[in-house]
């Protein structure tokens, strides 16, 4: 080997070295700002989320009713996202000290899934369902607030199904039967406008 | 001669046919009718009571032994080739397919017949299982093994029966531990199941009693199960007490009911739909059975100091009963005591009765006055035929259901109590088969202090019992 042909030889090591030295760096620079946004997901509101109009059903103990409420909120494009997010929001209402319909510090929803054809499944924590007011109205319009805001949020949703810890209950806080599926349309029926004056 | 003649004209290759679709037939009928019943045996413990299922190897019975072992304590299992390496807590134990010797601490024990692998399951012949088990659970066990029933250490309950003159004629059965049995009802008798309650052998298994209504009560064994037959000169129904410890089986019918077909639901429900005894060919004794929601240690709400729902309700319902004894409506208490019973106790409980009306009563702080419930029953009509799906029983009586709650609202609008009907997703309502109403009483205007006043209290039930004399006052209710 010619002093010539060692010095092409030494560029192009130095040279491709140079270029691999680059390309690690852009790899991890990459990882270091692609994997926390792969799993915040779950515990934070999407950062890259546009905020929508929503229609929130909001229990409300003093009427016994749900009152809808329009709210602005980030939500995702992905729908199980979407319901796990609207979910989330009716939450941090109840969860306010001037709540409607106060529940248990802590509550959560753990997860969402959309199973075909058309069914929810709601899987709330342990701080929710533990921690819940137990009777027929206040338990019902928990079940129904969450069935009515998902359902009329997300297109195709027919039924809903709550689980809590990710297992079957047998029912909310001694009432709510949470081992059925609930129909959308007839969960009308468990918080409907009074056919008598009164209450 | 005519028949002669024209099977005379059938080829063999089609009288084969024929004889061949008659065979096919025939056994597709005895399967049908006698479906075989899957062998199990059942594993009774301190922690854990349990059913396996026996399959059939050479002639003898198997048993997984991993799954046996599993709900009793730590397994663990190593493979090598076909051996398989045991561990249960600080137990080691070997088998090898095609052996009829296990090494357990590296001593030789006889299993009988041969260690078997099926489908990744290690199967032991269950006549090993009283020499086998002692050993690797450190402790006695004692087998029933005809019934296939198998006792861990000092696992059992035991039982007396007597006949009590309160309510007369009734056969009191006594436990030692809570028991949950699966419960039928056949002319002459009603057989009580016990597969997962370790309940073991009187001293005698017939026991006979001076009554007129019931005669004996026999007990067997029998694939897993124990069974109390309770022979009786009348229709007999059963009903649990004592936070599951007492089983009260008493004469069911005295009073004629006019036999109805199931109300068809109608469009809307309204009032003055006469509500009959349910479409059951029987007698009923009672036109309500009125049930006190909670008990035992599941107490409901907390509606104040020391206050819980379950008192509330069992008050309520005494004095809802009283003010229907004072119109002469046929009822009867399904909780008059402190007693634990499951919603699937309530509703087996009230069906067997065949009331017109099962009458659940709550008690809430929330809001005011009285909210009427009747069942939201889950989608999906799984009703086939005679047999009716539990979760769907209610559908039928939906609008009879409806009615009642109607009536007992214009009572209470009556007395300007506010009043409120809804749908509630409220167990055991949708597994009830007659009309059936839960009542969620909540306080009056002045305050919750005052949902327990003696005065509030009189004047709800006074209401509710006028609505539902008016019912039973209908033509046609049955009485
Ligand atoms: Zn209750």
């Amino acid at each position: 080997m010619n002093p010539r042909q060692l010095i092409i030889t030494v560029v192009i090591l130095v040279a491709a070295s140079l270029g691999m030295a680059l390309y690690a760096w852009r790899m991890q620079k990459h990882a270091l700002t692609t994997v926390p946004a792969a799993y915040s997901g779950s515990v934070a509101p999407p950062a890259s989320g546009s905020t929508e109009q929503a229609t929130l059903f909001v229990a409300d103990d003093n009427s016994g009713e749900l009152q809808p409420q329009q709210a602005s909120i980030p939500l995702s494009e992905d729908r199980q996202q979407r319901a796990q997010e609207l979910v989330r929001a009716l939450l941090n209402i109840y969860l306010d000290k001037n709540s409607s319909h106060p529940i248990a510090p802590g509550s959560d929803v753990r997860d969402a899934y959309l199973v075909d054809p058309g069914v929810a499944v709601i899987d709330m924590n342990s701080a929710f369902a533990d921690g819940h007011r137990s009777g027929i109205l206040v338990e019902d319009l928990t079940v129904a607030s969450l069935v009515e805001t998902v359902a009329q949020n997300i297109p195709g949703i027919l039924r809903v199904k709550i689980l809590v810890n990710g297992q079957e209950r047998d029912t909310l806080a001694g009432h709510a039967d949470l081992s059925i599926l609930y129909d959308v349309p007839s969960v009308n029926q468990m918080v409907g406008p009074s056919p008598s004056p009164s209450q | 001669m005519a028949v002669s003649r024209s099977s005379s004209r059938c080829s063999p290759l089609a009288r084969l046919a024929v004889n061949l679709s008659a065979v096919f037939a025939l056994v597709l009928l005895i399967s049908a009718a006698a479906p075989l019943e899957e062998k199990q045996i059942s594993i009774y413990s301190n922690v854990a009571n349990y059913s396996l299922p026996v399959t059939a190897e050479n002639g003898h019975d198997y048993v997984g032994i991993f799954e046996l072992l599993e709900p009793l304590g730590k397994v663990s299992l190593k493979t090598s080739g076909t051996q398989w390496n045991l561990h249960y807590n600080n137990v080691e134990c070997d088998f090898q397919p095609g052996s009829d010797i296990a090494r357990l601490q590296n001593q030789p024990v006889p299993l009988g017949t041969s260690f078997v692998l099926r489908n990744g399951r290690g199967m032991v012949p269950v006549g090993s299982l009283t020499t086998l088990l002692p050993r690797l659970l450190g402790g006695p066990v004692n087998f029933h093994d005809a019934a296939r029933r198998l006792f861990v250490g000092d696992a059992g309950v035991h039982f007396t029966a007597q006949i009590k003159n309160n309510p007369p004629d009734a056969l009191e059965i006594n436990f030692t531990a809570r028991v949950n049995p699966s419960i039928s009802t056949e002319p002459g008798k009603l057989v009580l199941v016990f597969t997962h309650d370790p309940v073991l052998p009187p001293g005698t298994t017939v026991l006979t009693f001076s009554s007129r209504s019931i005669t004996s009560a026999t007990y067997s064994e029998n694939n897993g199960s124990a069974e109390i037959t309770i022979a009786g000169a009348v229709p007999l129904f059963a009903s649990f007490g004592n936070n599951g410890k007492t089983i009260s089986v008493q004469p069911a019918p005295q009073q004629p009911a006019p036999v109805k077909s199931a109300p068809k639901p109608l469009p809307t429900a309204q009032t003055g739909q006469p509500i009959a005894a349910a479409s059951h060919p029987v007698y009923s004794r009672y036109y309500i059975v009125v049930d006190a929601a909670h008990g035992g240690a599941e107490s409901g709400a907390t509606l104040g100091n020391q206050l819980v729902e379950k008192d509330v309700t069992l008050a309520f319902a005494r004095r809802l009963r009283d003010e229907l004894e004072v119109r002469n409506v046929p009822v009867m208490l399904l909780r008059d005591s402190d007693a634990a019973l499951t919603t699937d106790q309530r509703a087996s409980t009230s069906n067997q009765l065949h009331p017109a009306i099962y009458l659940c009563i709550h008690a809430s702080t929330q809001g005011h006055g009285v909210r009427l419930y009747t069942a939201l029953v889950p989608s999906g009509d799984t009703n086939r035929g005679p047999f009716l799906d539990w979760r769907m029983a209610q559908a039928p009586f939906l609008s009879s259901s409806q009615s009642a709650a109607n009536t007992i609202a214009v009572e209470l609008e009556k007395s300007h109590i506010p009043v409120r009907q809804l749908a509630a997703p409220l167990r055991p309502l949708n597994n009830i088969v007659a009309a059936a109403v839960a009542i969620e009483v909540a306080p009056p205007a002045s305050g919750p202090s005052d949902l327990t006043s003696t005065a509030y209290e009189e004047f709800l039930a006074n209401s509710i019992a006028a609505g539902i004399a008016d019912l039973y006052q209908l033509p046609g209710a049955a009485r």
